[in-house]
């Protein structure tokens, strides 16, 4: 949680402070009705070769969070407070250096492949493209050896090397876009949705390939996706985005099975999964980020909602085994604040009508 | 149900078949013409009033059975059949025209992408009175009150707040209640959902099966529900039916498909799906690969180069040799390769499906051995069995595989499979 722990090494010499630190961390664009804050105040850390799931509802912030954190915004963005990767200040970066980080040290896998490779390139052009772009003196058989091997680890045979995108499945395409990312051994990588285009075979595929990611490359992996089964069986941590904010994160397994923040659950049991029995949801909408509720963001949805939540912004606290959640109804219920009558009695609730669902 | 179920819409032997042009030159040289066989010898009955899902992955051929059972897509052979209630049996594969578009009135369909669906210059009020405009059912104050009826029932009140608004003002969940109340404002009795919720965040789904359940038992519709979700669908339908394809591989009641998947396709979708369960890990034991190019599928079984317990019959060829080589050569080094590649020599003509396949440049013992050294890296590998003798042939080897058998659906108890497994 402290910068000390930058600098702290285990036996073996090995830094095992965390590749990638985020503290109150802001994004927001501006538009002709006032600024969208997508990702307001946000902190975490990653440490290497871990897989962090972030997951929310369209619009919560998720994909620009993925893109801040690399500084792939588009013009009329800005970013605010903490970045540390691997002990840099990244938001003090000129934009060229910046520049030379992403690709070599930091990696982006998208949602759609086909969009991402040129269709009139060569596989082995794009592998050398990618590799000249940081070590213009790099070998031919270097580039070949190189690439081979990281197109081996995704299971693409070696007589593709010379194929045209094309030429390609949906799922093999994905591959091609790992191990384009792969290749340069970056420490750090953001995957959007990178199975949301795929059939569930092949997304299991992929899910497998990107869990296994720590064997061969030691990556951490920051990864965004909707879907809370992919989170479950892939990541070791999960934050749960809402409205520009990290709601709750922690261990994805204790998250899961005792979530403290009235939005995880209700995510998690408004999810359609092949033990569901009755349908569920969540009342009303995500809020429009140019102008969200006051105090907790989520309490004109949530069914906990005490007269606290519309008055004071929860805090962010420690609930134990790991998980940190801003929520007054959680405070309450791990015994960690005491609030007056007042303050706990339930919010009288304006009703949700369909008329303002997401 | 206790009474014996009463068809709506009868789909026999049905297939589309659709054209691939190929380039200019091979078009002049009058090669290229491939044809993907979309749907490819479908049966099904559907039973008025229940939900009948159609479960696969894309390129599987779901979408388009949907769009042929409205009569959207040229059917290539077989027929569809709506039982009319009052004018009987009536072929919907063999409509056209103005008697196509009767139709509409009795069978809707609800597509995908809601963003899609809609006009962007038509308001709400337009487009889901737009039916009754153009079938000339409705007019004035007749087309206004239907339309605000049609908006109530779908959710979409107070009705006012949304007539004026155009498809940009409304959020996603809302778009699909308009492009559902747009669907049943004819009064349908059948209505085709392509995915309807698919496109949807996890937190609206749930509200729009529920809409669909509502209005089911509300209006007395009959649901076709194409998906490739197998979760919801699960919750959502009455019996389901498996493609690959083009083909249904399994079909049966719902509770039994997902009690007891047949079909080694079925088995592997649901351990893919990934369940929100903390206690799950990666599913490791997946089938490999993608879904085959339907233009030329695989010999036999078309599942069988992807299938887990595949046996001597399922229809080994010349392209699952293929793939077995180049797997092979992901687990090696580059020397490896690099050797290996020389003695077996061109893979290019393995890719027209052949029982007997020749294969290797460097010498008959050496491809031998090294097939031998594939074996034995992978013995569980049912390509194998479908072995049927390897007889050195020059400076390689050919190797026969037993014919295959393409298995047709046949009962298994409460269900229908297609797979050798199930005689």
């Amino acid at each position: 949680m402290t910068p000390i722990e930058l600098e702290e090494q285990d036996a073996t010499g090995v830094d095992r402070g965390p590749v990638l630190e985020a503290r109150d961390l802001r994004v927001w664009y501006g538009t002709d009705r006032g600024p969208v804050r997508a990702v307001d105040g946000v902190s975490f850390e990653l440490r290497r070769g871990e897989i962090l799931g972030l997951v929310g509802e369209s619009g919560c912030g998720k994909s620009t969070l993925g893109r801040g954190l690399l500084g792939l915004l588009p013009d009329g963005a800005a970013r605010d407070g903490e970045l540390r990767f691997q002990g840099r200040d990244m938001l003090a970066l000129k934009p060229r250096e910046q520049h030379a980080l992403r690709g070599r040290d930091l990696g982006m896998i998208f949602q759609e492949p086909l969009t991402r490779l040129n269709p009139l390139m060569r596989i082995s052009e794009h592998f050398s493209e990618t590799l000249r772009t940081h070590d213009k003196s790099i070998s031919k058989a270097e580039i070949e050896r190189r690439s081979l091997d990281v197109l081996r680890v995704m299971g693409i045979p070696p007589t593709r090397f010379r194929a045209y995108p094309h030429e390609f499945s949906g799922g093999m395409r994905q591959r091609l876009m790992i191990a384009l990312t792969l290749v340069m051994r970056p420490a750090f990588v953001v995957a959007d949705e990178p199975t949301t285009a795929l059939d569930v075979l092949v997304e299991a595929q992929i899910i497998r390939i990107l869990h296994d990611l720590r064997r061969e490359y030691d990556t951490s992996l920051l990864l965004i996706t909707h879907n809370l089964g992919i989170i479950a069986e892939a990541c070791d941590r999960v934050a749960v985005m809402y409205a520009g904010e990290i709601v709750e994160i922690g261990e994805a397994r204790e998250v899961f099975s005792r979530p403290r923040h009235p939005y995880t659950r209700e995510l998690l049991r408004s999810t359609i999964s092949l033990r569901t029995t009755g349908l569920n949801y969540i009342e009303g909408a995500p809020p429009d980020l140019v102008d969200p509720p006051p105090a907790c963001r989520f309490h004109p949805r949530c069914p906990d909602a005490m007269n606290v939540c519309a008055q004071r912004h929860p805090v962010d606290r420690d609930h134990g085994a790991g998980t940190r959640a801003a929520c007054w109804a959680a405070d309450v219920a791990q015994g960690l604040v005491k609030l007056d009558d007042r303050e706990a009695a339930p919010l009288p609730r304006g009703e949700i009508s369909v008329a303002d669902e997401a | 149900m206790p009474t014996k179920p009463e068809p709506v819409l009868d789909i026999r032997d049905l297939v589309v078949h659709f054209q691939l042009q190929g380039g200019a030159l091979s078009r002049l040289l009058g090669l290229g013409v491939r044809t993907v066989k979309a749907v490819d010898g479908v049966n099904l009955t559907l039973a008025r009033g229940e939900v009948l899902g159609v479960v696969g992955e894309s390129g599987s051929g779901k979408t388009t059975l949907g769009r042929a059972l409205l009569g959207l897509v040229a059917t290539t052979d077989g027929e569809v059949v709506y039982h009319d209630r009052e004018r009987g049996e009536r072929r919907v594969s063999h409509m056209r025209g103005r008697e196509l578009r009767q139709l509409r009135t009795d069978l809707q369909m609800v597509f995908q992408d809601p963003h899609a669906a809609l006009n962007p210059s038509m308001t709400i009020e337009e487009a889901v009175g737009h039916p009754l405009v153009i079938h000339g059912i409705a007019k004035g104050d007749e087309l206004r009150r239907r339309v605000g009826e049609a908006l109530e029932r779908v959710g979409l009140a107070p009705v006012e707040r949304f007539l004026s608004k155009y498809p940009s003002d409304l959020s996603g969940g809302q778009k699909q209640r308009a492009v559902i109340a747009r669907a049943i404002i004819l009064d349908p009795e059948v209505l085709v959902a392509d995915e309807p919720v698919s496109m949807l965040d996890m937190s609206v789904r749930a509200k729009i099966l529920q809409l669909m359940l509502d209005l089911k038992t509300d209006l007395g519709l009959t649901y076709v529900y194409i998906t490739h979700d197998l979760a919801s669908a699960k919750y959502f339908c009455d019996r389901i039916a498996i493609m690959y394809l083009g083909r249904v591989v399994e079909v049966g009641p719902t509770e039994e498909v997902f009690a007891n998947p047949r079909h080694p396709y079925t088995k592997a979708l649901l351990k893919a799906i990934p369940e929100p369960d903390p206690e799950r890990m990666v599913p490791r034991d997946l089938p490999r690969g993608e879904i085959p190019d339907a233009a030329v599928p695989p010999l036999g079984c078309s599942f069988h180069p992807r299938c887990p317990e595949a046996t001597s019959i399922c229809g080994w060829e010349s392209r699952d040799l293929r793939a077995l080589i180049e797997e092979h050569w992901t687990r090696g080094s580059a020397e490896t390769y690099a050797r290996e590649r020389d003695l077996v020599g061109d893979l290019e003509h393995l890719d027209r499906p052949d029982t007997r396949p020749r294969v290797g440049a460097g010498g008959a013992l050496e491809v031998r051995g090294l097939l031998a050294e594939m074996r034995a890296e992978d013995p569980d590998e049912p390509l194998w069995l479908g072995v049927d003798a390897i007889d050195d042939d020059g400076d390689g080897v050919r190797v026969s595989f037993h014919p295959g058998e393409d298995p047709q659906l046949r009962a298994a108890g409460d269900v229908d499979v297609a797979c050798v497994l199930y005689p």
